[in-house]
């Protein structure tokens, strides 16, 4: 039986970190260059949503978990992230319906701050409904965290603070620390990058850590890691909290990029968005999920005047990658040129 | 007129009726995925788009072609069942020695397609379909106003269920599917077509999904996107009940619709996400679902 996470290539070069170097390099530069040639928000919109991409391949990837339901993750990041940026004062449900909300008052926090609030609760999130989630396995994962997502997102239509359908509007992106002016369109690019290039490194880490190795013995045999004494619910756990909390920050600088929180970041389209960006770029690999955010955002603003059109066509890439492309873009070409990417 | 819990029995009898309408949607579509889950070991996520298909496939035939609702009700699940086995034949059956997630993935995207079809041609807007005459209006039973139509669908839907949980569990080519089910070279071996039984399943379970669809469309409007939020609370009752067992998918479509419908009356607010709660309730005690084997 074919794995779904085992690109083949990957086990044959294991010896070559070199080319993930070089490629790590040429992704710098490229991205550093980017600005000047390339409209800088959507470069931004770009990199968060690599972001999310990473932070999602690191659970089906390199676990084996393909969760639908993502996009509470960054959804409700950004309307925390958004809503501590610009009325500040903190709002914590403790129990469902628009009526239970535990409020304290705060003033509008610097954008470090709010970006740490919005991780924040994607890391509360993402153990709430871990706990839940992993209790299953494969298909029944996804289909729970699809419909865990789909009550949050229903949370969020329904929570005051979230303004509904109009969603958090006129966002301040703030001075970093107090200093460095978020206004200021390449400030804004470089915070970006490096927040985004960081994330992208520790997840490097962790999947190269004895941490992540326990991670993918889990994914290609679970029963025999649990044979071997490891407690493989925690693993998984702390894997999906940690995913959670990657896409949260994602979430969070999408927020102040576009100055906006809206339904969209925690509609189940959302991690359907991801889910494809992941796919595309291929699976288990170190720079598909880039690769791939970047092709599906500017996918969908160049058919963007195509109106529905986006949803068939991004569809019909879901079908052949399924049915041919099993590997995605950075996985052929790992396999082409025979190096690992 | 009279109160129950200080609740006027009109609106609390009338949100359970809502409630049993819409368990019996989740009725009929978690049976269809639980059928094709046995048999394919696929969760179907076009189901959604496939129950909107039925409800469009009954519209389209209305307006072009003057078909009503009768003829609709057969034609309509045998047309989009046809779809089906298409796209068994077309695209599932190549993933059957792949990690099951990749059906996931695959049936996603063909949703994702259907549905932006729809839509570029008939809009987000929702199109009326009009109650067949022979159901139209309803009777007083004294504590409630029952609209005939309303009636027919429960009664249908108990009707179609039991029919099926009767087909699998009770008849010889259930027994061979069942058979299947368990170890599908071993059945080959006895000389029975398990590729061709895999197929038709398939086309069944879209059948009922489709069937849905078509009772659907004169409760709620005819809609690109009807199926896709349904679709999602329908894999949370799949979660609730366990896709082990047909009658548990049955029954529990129902007792959740009625959930739904009293929460309605006496928490509104909640009744969008009770299912989902009540969802992560078992998961927490009794992972394998109400009625599941443990995956």
């Amino acid at each position: 039986m074919e794995r779904v996470l085992d690109p083949p290539v990957l086990q044959r070069h294991r010896d070559t970190p070199l080319s993930l170097g070089v490629a790590f390099v040429v992704m710098v530069v490229l991205l550093i260059a980017a600005p000047f040639l390339v409209y800088p928000v959507f470069l931004m919109k770009a990199l968060c949503f690599a972001l999310f991409a990473c932070a999602f391949n690191l659970l089906i990837g390199y676990v084996g978990l393909a969760s639908f339901g993502h996009a509470m993750f960054f959804g409700w990041a950004s309307y925390l992230t958004a809503y501590a940026a610009k009325t500040g004062s903190l709002s914590i449900p403790y129990w469902f319906g628009h009526t239970m909300w535990f409020v304290i008052g705060f003033p509008p926090q610097s954008p470090e701050i709010a970006i740490l609030i919005g991780a924040v609760t994607a890391a509360i999130l993402g153990y709430i409904t871990g706990i839940i989630a992993i209790r299953r396995q494969g298909i029944y994962f996804a289909m729970i965290t699809l419909a865990l997502s789909q009550m949050l997102y229903f949370f969020a239509l329904q929570a005051k603070f979230t303004g509904g359908e109009d969603g958090i509007q006129g966002v301040p992106r703030g001075r970093l620390f107090g200093v460095l002016d978020l206004n200021a369109e390449m400030t804004m690019y470089s915070f970006v990058l490096i927040v985004v290039l960081a994330g992208f490194l520790l997840i490097y880490r962790i999947i190269n850590s004895p941490f992540g190795e326990v991670l993918k013995a889990i994914r290609e045999n679970e029963p025999r890691a649990i044979s071997l004494g490891y407690k493989t619910e925690r693993y998984k756990l702390a894997a999906f909290v940690l995913s959670a909390t990657l896409a949260g920050v994602a979430g969070s600088l999408k927020a102040l990029v576009f100055q906006l929180a809206s339904l969209t970041d925690v509609h189940w389209t959302m991690s359907g968005d991801v889910l494809l960006m992941t796919l595309l770029g291929g699976l288990g690999t170190v720079f598909g999920p880039v690769v791939g955010a970047f092709v599906v955002i500017a996918m969908q603003n160049y058919l963007a005047p195509f109106g529905q059109w986006v949803l068939v066509i991004q569809g019909a890439i879901f079908v052949v990658c399924v049915l041919v492309f099993r590997r995605g873009i950075v996985g052929e070409l790992a396999r082409i040129l025979r190096v690992r990417l | 007129m009279f109160e129950i819990f200080g609740i006027p029995s009109q609106a609390l009898f009338g949100q359970l009726l809502l409630g049993l309408i819409n368990g019996s949607f989740y009725a009929l579509l978690s049976l269809g995925l639980a059928v094709i889950f046995g048999m394919l070991n696929i969760i179907n996520f076009t189901h959604g788009a496939q129950y909107m298909m039925g409800a469009f496939a009954a519209y389209l035939l209305l307006q072009h072609i003057g078909i009503g609702y009768w003829e609709a009700l057969i034609i309509a699940p045998i047309l989009i069942g046809a779809t089906g086995i298409v796209i068994e034949r077309v695209f599932l059956q190549h993933l059957r020695k792949l990690d099951p997630l990749y059906g996931l993935l695959l049936t996603f995207g063909l949703g994702l397609v259907i549905e932006g079809l729809f839509r570029n041609y008939y809009g987000s807007s929702g199109l009326p379909y009009q109650v067949p005459d022979a159901l139209r209006g309803g009777r007083n039973l004294g504590f409630m106003f029952l609209p005939n139509y309303r009636a027919w669908v429960i009664v249908l839907s108990l009707v179609v269920c039991f029919a099926t949980w009767f087909g699998i569990e009770r008849t010889r080519l259930g027994s061979y599917l069942r058979a299947a089910t368990e170890n599908p070279v071993l059945v080959r071996a006895f000389g029975i077509n398990v590729p061709r039984m895999v197929t038709l399943t398939y086309g069944f379970g879209v059948g009922l999904a489709a069937l849905a669809g078509v009772m659907a469309a004169p409760i709620y409007n005819v809609s690109p996107q009807m199926g896709s939020d349904l679709i999602i609370v329908v894999f949370a009752v799949v979660v609730i009940g366990g896709m082990g067992s047909i009658m548990g998918a049955i029954v529990t479509g129902f007792l959740l619709g009625i959930v739904e419908g009293l929460t309605k009356v006496f928490y509104p607010e909640a009744s969008n996400t009770v299912i989902f709660v009540i969802m992560a309730i078992v998961l927490l005690i009794r992972p394998a679902g109400m009625f599941g084997r443990h995956a």
